[in-house]
């Protein structure tokens, strides 16, 4: 354990950082839901980084319960992007306006 | 310059070119398979950090999970011959106006607040037993209320994606 704590938090910061560019820039509904799993992988690296440093293991439950809502998330957004992409044949986000007035 | 430090940099290498890859790559079929290797380093930094549940879990869940219903979820929505997915160019100056922002405040923030922590002498022991311990005692409530959550999850989506008839 020789690498400092704040290593691992600027690297799950990169990530972060990473991830909203991603959101911020690509059209593709499937490459946003990815860009979305970035962010939350940078957010659970920083809670077990922390969990470890301070030796206390309720970070580990943390980060297993934004795993379990992670997957529900995935689940019901690509299920939506199927449904969207029946009715519009698109899944570029630009299109989908259907809930604007 | 140990081997653990060796390790680590290999993994926060691969962790950060891959999801470069993920954003950056033209082609939706590259950004999944590279989006694999940032899952991978990722869950190679958990074991770093003596997180060996979860690190199992996070390649169980998001490897074995989520890539293969995003990777379902491109095939079933695009062209994979004709890959066309363009990059918003009337955005990408405010976009990185703001990434430059975000980033530059976390990395600020953790900087100058955890920059003197040392790590903790601690033997390495297995993290399971008293994972299971917690989330059948203290955190039961929680446990329970996230499978009600997946449950709730899984009839939604298969209610959302079925064929209106």
């Amino acid at each position: 354990m020789s690498i400092p704590l704040h290593y691992y938090l600027g690297l799950s910061a990169v990530l972060f950082a990473i991830g909203v560019a991603g959101v911020l820039t690509r059209r593709n509904a499937i490459v946003v839901f990815m860009c979305i799993e970035l962010m939350l992988n940078s957010v659970n690296l920083t809670l077990i980084a922390f969990a470890s440093f301070m030796g206390d293991i309720s970070g580990h439950v943390l980060v297993f319960f934004v795993m379990a809502v992670a997957a529900a998330e995935a689940t019901v957004g690509l299920a939506i992007v199927i449904a969207l992409f029946r009715n519009r044949q698109t899944v570029n986000i630009d299109e989908i306006n259907i809930l604007k007035w | 310059m140990e081997l653990f430090d060796v390790v680590f940099y290999v993994f926060a290498f691969i962790t950060v070119v891959s999801a470069f890859i993920v954003v950056f790559s033209r082609n939706i079929i590259y950004a999944a398979f590279s989006l694999l290797f940032t899952f991978f380093g990722v869950a190679g930094l958990y074991v770093l950090l003596n997180a060996d549940f979860l690190a199992v879990t996070q390649i169980l869940i998001y490897v074995g999970g989520i890539l293969v219903l995003l990777l379902f979820g491109v095939m079933l929505t695009s062209n994979v011959i004709n890959v066309d997915i363009k990059t918003g160019t009337i955005q990408t100056v405010p976009a990185l106006v703001l990434v430059a922002i975000v980033a530059g405040s976390l990395s600020g923030l953790f900087y100058s607040t955890w920059k003197d922590v040392s790590a903790p002498e601690t033997s390495v022991v297995t993290t399971t037993p008293a994972l299971g311990k917690m989330l059948m005692t203290t955190y039961l409530l929680p446990f329970e209320i996230a499978s009600v959550v997946l449950l709730v999850a899984l009839i939604g989506a298969t209610f959302i994606a079925r064929r209106s008839t």
